[in-house]
This record gives C-alpha cells, structure tokens and sequence, in this order.
C-alpha cells in the first residue's frame, strides 16, 4: 500500500504537487516508536527524516553530569530536521520519543537521489526545508535571548 | 493629607494608602504572590488588566497588575518578580506588614468587545498575572465566548506561575491550554519551545478572534508578526505594556511612548493604535 495519502494529510508537505507525493512515496515508511525509545541519536548516521503525524519527540543535548537537555519538542505535524539533506548526514542532537510516536520515515539517500533526479522536486523540497530552518534558527535566537531572564524583566 | 474618596475603577485614590499584607505565597523562586486587604470600611474594585502602584515603604513605588479575580471579594491578588529593590522589598513582605497602595489604575481588557468570537490569551514569563483576571472573566462567563485558548511561556519549567491552576485549567475541556518552556531537562514531558511557535498550531479562527498578550517586548514583537501571518488583524490584537511608569497619573511623562503616556492611555492598547510607536530604537 503507498503512503501517499498520508503524506498529502502532513502538513509539512501541503505545498507540494501531487506528482512530488507520488515520488516522496517511494522513499517513505510507516514507523512507530514507543515512549522513552529513540528516533535518533547524536552522531549517528541521519539516513533518514521523519514526518510525525502522533505523539511528540523532545531533541536532546547529553551533558556530562547534567543529564539531557530539552532544546526543542516537535509534535504531530512537525518534521524532525534536515541532517538527512545536507552532509555529513549525521544527527546533531538526540530524537526521543516522550510520548508514543507515529511517523512516516523519508529515507534520506532515497530523496537526495530523487532530487538529483528532478531538480524542480529538490528546489521545492529545499524551499520547504529553508523555510522550516529559518523557523527554527528564529526560534534558537528568541532562546538564546533569554527574554524572561532578567536582563528583560519588568515587575508589572 | 485628605480623607481619600472611595476608590473604584474609574476614580482611583492618587495618595497610597496603608494596607495589610493577608498572606503571602511563593509561585517560583524569585516571584511571590501578596494578598492585600485595604483599609478597614473601603472597598476595593478594579477591572481585569488594571494595576496598582506599590511601595513597601523607604523603597519607593512600582507598577504591579492585580492577579485576582475582579469579580470576588476578599483580599487583592498582586503577583511580583523580585528584580530590583523595590520588588525586592515587596516580595519579602510577610503577614501583617504594611504596603502602600494606590490604584487601580489604566485601562482594562476589551472582554465585552471580545464576546462571540474566539478568544487567545497569550502570556509569558511574569506576564500570566496581568492576563489571569481576563481568564477568570473568560471562564466565569464561558458561554459568551466560542473557544478560549491560553499560550503561556517561561523560561524552565521551574519558572512556571501558577501551575496548580493551570493543571485545573487543562483538564477543563472548554478551554485549551498550551504550555512552553525555553528549556527544560530531560525529565520534563511538556513543550520546548517559543511562544510564537504556538501560534500556528492553536486552534483558533483567526478571521473573528480576539488575542490578549503580555510578555516581555521582544516576546510580543515575534508573537504579533504569528498572530498576524495567521490571519489576525491588528485591531484585535491587544497587548499590555508597561515602559517605565513611575507616577501612574500622567503627571511625570517617564512612560511616554509617541502620544500615549503608558500609565494613562495603557497598559492595556489595541495594536492598531501602538503599532507605529512600538519598534522605535528610541522613545
């Protein structure tokens, strides 16, 4: 059965032509991830991206003698990232599931080639995953601000 | 000094008044929560999103919303961040002691202007106070309203106000709550994240609702930009702002933003109206 249906309900992929869909579907699995079970980690290979459609991921940083650090939750209707895209294709944070995860899993060599292939697929696959970079870059610097720190803290 | 009139919402006492500290509780490391009660014989109203200026006193005065209920009695709810001496002093009152208080001052919420359509109250960091007194209003008169959304925002989970209500509130099924932190450690099972980031996943229709926003500027700058690539337009945007107030009655002119001094024409303001005054590198 191909998951084109499914890919056309994401909302990461709503934008695209439904020719493009048939082609994501070729690349694309259903996967699930039970609770506390890790879609990725850091350092690994980042063979492939996902697309969840249930439950939630937190991205994590390991710190010696901290523990794991949440830099980022993702949710139904979120994409996991775009180590997949560009190299050295290795993960950069940790992927686990806090709560039970449905998925479609892209494979990543699978979309470069297809890419490759038909540049229109890959300019509109690297608009969208320029898009959701941005999203996240912003995101990264409202973190990074602090902006209930002190610095900005009013009493009202 | 006078005998001071009765105050209300529209006719504020302009002198502080010595009122009781009834209790005190501690909502997270550095931000306490004071009840007040005023002077034996006076009434105290106020309406949601109104402040009143407190001094503990030899440290001067500072602007704090009331975080209570408008529409109770009994005492009156101020939730302070300890950030400088002034709130310093304040939050480490203790029952029985004295603060001077005079209120309530600015305009409120547009609640009634809000009625029949959707409604997003947004909040971050010590900026869920100034919007509680709307959500209790919301919640009080829940039919006059379609859905009731509150994003809210903090920096860990250990800086979360209010947690207990808002673990009621969730379990409430005419009202969504969502909930993010900036960072978290790897025990924590909710949301990472930004507050605009909420935005687009909120279910809400952007075309009628109404949004109420509190939260640090930067936060609301980012947080209007998603409100408004929703789909939200500006005059039913609304944000409380709070620039240096210093008198509360529009003689010193420190809060002047543009043509609006914040203590009189605010804190609440439609964004329509603030928005060519509100990025300026200086005002």
């Amino acid at each position: 059965m191909t998951l084109e249906p499914l890919l056309r309900e994401h909302p990461f992929l709503t934008s695209l032509e439904p020719q493009y869909l048939a082609l994501l579907a070729g690349c694309a699995t259903n996967v699930r991830f039970g609770e506390g079970s890790f879609l990725f980690r850091e350092g690994e290979p980042a063979d492939r991206c996902f697309l969840i459609r249930e439950g939630k991921v937190a991205l994590e940083i390991a710190a010696a003698g901290r523990g794991p650090i949440i830099v980022q939750t993702l949710a139904a209707g979120d994409v996991t990232g775009f180590s997949w895209l560009l190299e050295p294709h290795q993960w950069q944070f940790d992927g686990r599931a806090i709560e039970p995860v449905h998925a479609i899993a892209l494979g990543g060599a699978c979309l470069r080639g297809k890419c490759a292939d038909d540049p229109r697929l890959g300019f509109e696959l690297t608009q969208l995953f320029a898009r959701l970079a941005i999203q996240r870059l912003q995101a990264t610097r409202l973190q990074l601000l602090d902006v209930y720190g002190n610095a900005h803290a009013s009493a009202v | 000094m006078h005998p001071l009139s009765e105050p209300s919402a529209a006719s504020p006492w302009t002198e502080p008044a010595s009122w009781r500290v009834t209790a005190t509780r501690r909502e997270s490391d550095d931000t306490v929560t004071l009840e007040l009660e005023p002077p034996a014989g006076q009434v105290f109203a106020f309406r949601a999103g109104q402040f009143n200026m407190l001094g503990a006193f030899g440290t001067g005065e500072v602007p704090i919303s009331i975080s209570g209920d408008p529409a109770t009695g009994g005492p009156v709810l101020h939730t302070i961040r300890d950030v400088g001496m002034a709130t310093h002093a304040l939050c480490s009152l203790e029952p029985g002691d004295r603060v001077g208080v005079r209120g309530p001052y600015g305009t409120c919420w547009p609640l009634e202007q809000a009625e029949g359509a959707d409604v997003v109250v947004i909040a971050g960091g010590i900026g869920l106070p100034p919007v509680r007194p709307a959500v209790y209003h919301l919640l009080a008169h829940r039919d006059r309203y379609r859905r009731v959304v509150l994003l809210y925002g903090a920096r860990t989970p250990a800086d979360l106000l209010f947690t207990g209500e808002l673990t009621r509130w969730r379990s409430r099924f005419d009202l969504d709550v969502q909930v993010t932190v900036d960072t978290a450690a790897g025990g924590w099972r909710g949301d990472v994240g930004v507050v605009p980031d909420l935005i687009a996943t909120a279910r809400f229709d952007p075309a009628t609702a109404t949004a109420f926003m509190v939260g640090p500027e930067i936060m609301m700058r980012f947080t209007i930009r998603a409100l408004q690539t929703a789909g939200v337009p500006d005059d039913r945007i609304f944000l409380s702002m709070e620039r240096n107030m210093q008198c509360a009655v529009a003689m010193c002119g420190h809060c002047q933003l543009g043509p609006f001094l914040m203590c009189r024409d605010g804190p609440v303001f439609c964004h329509r109206r603030l928005a060519p005054w509100l990025n300026l590198r200086e005002a």
